[in-house]
């Protein structure tokens, strides 16, 4: 109780007492209670079971059973596809941002095109996978074209996949990188210009070395993106790729639950994969504001 | 020869003319910048233009719309998803407002705390977090699994867990913007209680991010699968997969007016935010 007038920097008396400790922490019960409820708890319910077996004793058993090769393949794709896409979309989408910002090219295409981006990154899951089904699947209006170029295209492949998902995953590099790209300095590239470097030697020592942070960061942003999606793959092969989220889905639904402890260790290893990715993006971050900003 | 007219103008010269234009030069490479640009153009307009041509492939044209729009059920996903989400906005703002209000006023070490729990949906997927509150609320002391007003709140929980990671960046990011010390004190000194302040006061100094924040859980929670199906909810995400299933040209249609509510979503997003640039839109519910 400090009811004394303090003397606050502006010199005012402060509206109330200051430091009133012990009930200010109050003000933030309503959104940890929900936060514990809907979220916390959750997550802790799927992290315990997972070390509990079927008779109810403590077990490390549950994630023995993801090396099964079900079960290991399922995470092997899900890696992979989540990689591919990544990359693709990482490199695509920088060259994408690079062109509109930097390239030469007009300059309402920048806004149309980040408008456009901020549609399609959130253009996902069931409507996302039609479009791609109506477009190659097969009686897609594409198909016939591909066919006779030779080609063919399983609509329940990994590839179809990848080339759905990287339909979010180019947008959300875009919207990413754009500011690193803004972040590149004119003088920077006069500077190395005067002293006489090319426009290679400018790519290769000063602004690669500088985007470098933000393009591995937002990469496995991307990674992390396409790793937790579900209803996209669900929807476009019908739930029959085996990726984790299927895999996972397959344990909610209890088709093949005999042992419920597998499911929630597949659950687990599945965060832990997320949570050491955005570990890795903040990190990643934190080194690319040094140089942009 | 006449070098000194020269000098003469370039010290006279006002200073823009000096210092290069902010845009780049056309560069000879720009032809390959281009050709990124389009293909990148054909790669997203190639599905759009593709599920337009599937839905016209049923007689006569837009017969597909016809029959989609007359579907009861179509309007009555649409209106409960549209329902959940306004909810969800409504319970995302009274949960984040005073909450990130009340961190940066009194309690500015549990910042990075708060900061932390906003940002696990980015860690635990809708696929994770629908799995644990099946399992969690499905019996026990809250078993609100069991009843449809149950499982209804459970979705409106999970979207608004989804909605924290940028509802919280939006409005912690606003409210750097603005005095908060001082607005509060201010309320105080006319004889404002905190409800007052919260409501009449930060409120509105949080429009655009509030209003921005709003659309896009909006456009999130329109289209949800995951979460929606799992809980076996009645909502727009699941009756297009449902459709999908059942009918050729119909699915094609919906999908397009789901990729134009996305859209409407945005674009009005693009106009409230207008003038602050850099905000990142991200989501998660592929």
């Amino acid at each position: 109780m400090t009811a004394s007038p303090s003397l606050t920097a502006r010199g005012a008396p402060a509206a109330r007492p200051e430091r009133r400790f012990g009930w200010a922490w109050l003000g933030v019960v309503p959104f940890l209670v929900f936060a514990v409820a809907f979220l916390v708890l959750p997550t802790s319910y799927l992290l315990i079971n997972s070390f509990v077996d079927k008779a109810g004793s403590p077990t490390l058993g549950n994630y023995a059973h993801l090396t099964e090769p079900n079960l290991a393949s399922a995470y092997a794709a899900s890696i992979e596809i989540s990689l591919v896409t990544a990359i693709v979309g990482g490199i695509f989408g920088f060259l994408l941002a690079y062109a509109v910002i930097a390239g030469g090219l007009p300059s309402f295409l920048r806004s149309a095109l980040t408008t456009f981006c901020g549609v399609a990154s959130n253009f996902a899951g069931v409507p996302l996978a039609l479009a791609f089904t109506f477009t190659l699947g097969a009686s897609g209006i594409l198909t016939p074209f591909i066919k006779a170029a030779g080609l063919s295209l399983n609509i329940y492949s990994k590839t179809s996949l990848e080339l759905a998902y990287l339909y979010f995953q180019f947008p959300l590099m875009v919207l990413i990188i754009a500011p690193a790209i803004d972040g590149l300095k004119r003088d920077w590239r006069e500077a190395a210009e005067s002293l006489g470097a090319s426009s290679f030697e400018y790519w290769r020592h000063i602004a690669l070395p500088i985007l470098t942070p933000s393009l591995l960061g937002t990469m496995i942003l991307l990674f992390g993106n396409a790793f937790g999606a579900q209803a996209t793959a669900y929807q476009l092969s019908g739930g029959t790729i085996n990726i984790v989220t299927i895999a996972i889905s397959r344990q909610i639904q209890g088709d093949v639950a005999n042992d419920p402890g597998v499911g929630y260790a597949l659950a687990i290893g599945m965060v832990i994969i997320m949570a050491i990715s955005i570990v890795a993006y903040t990190l990643l971050q934190r080194r690319s504001e040094r140089w942009l900003r | 020869m006449s070098g000194p007219a020269i000098g003469v103008r370039g010290a006279g010269a006002p200073l823009e003319t000096i210092t290069a234009p902010s845009k780049p030069r056309f560069r000879a490479g720009s032809i390959v910048w281009w050709i990124v640009f389009i293909i990148g153009f054909l790669y997203f307009f190639l599905p759009l233009l593709g599920t337009f041509a599937f839905s016209m492939r049923s007689q006569p044209l837009f017969s597909a719309y016809a029959v989609v729009v007359d579907d009861s059920q179509f309007a009555a996903s649409l209106f409960y998803s549209f329902v959940v989400g306004i909810i969800t906005i409504i319970v995302s703002i009274a949960l984040i407002v005073p909450t990130a209000y009340w961190v940066r006023l009194r309690l500015p070490r549990l910042r990075p705390y708060i900061e932390f729990i906003t940002l696990l949906p980015f860690v635990i997927p809708p696929i994770i977090l629908v799995f644990g509150l099946l399992r969690s609320y499905s019996g026990g002391p809250l078993p609100l699994a069991g009843s449809d007003t149950g499982t209804d709140v459970l979705l409106v929980a999970a979207y608004v867990v989804l909605s924290f990671p940028y509802m919280y960046r939006a409005v912690d990011t606003g409210l750097r913007a603005i005095d908060v010390r001082s607005l509060t004190e201010a309320s105080q000194s006319l004889g404002a209680g905190w409800f007052t302040i919260i409501v009449r006061v930060i409120f509105p100094n949080l429009r655009v991010a509030l209003l921005s924040g709003a659309f896009l859980t909006l456009a999130i929670v329109v289209g949800e699968f995951t979460i929606a199906s799992f809980l076996g909810r009645p909502a727009f995400g699941p009756y297009i997969s449902l459709l999908g299933g059942n009918k050729a040209y119909e699915p094609a249609a919906v999908s397009l007016i789901s990729f134009g509510l996305t859209w409407i979503a945005m674009g009005i997003i693009a106009v409230i935010g207008r003038g602050s640039r850099g905000r990142v839109q991200l989501a998660g519910a592929h």
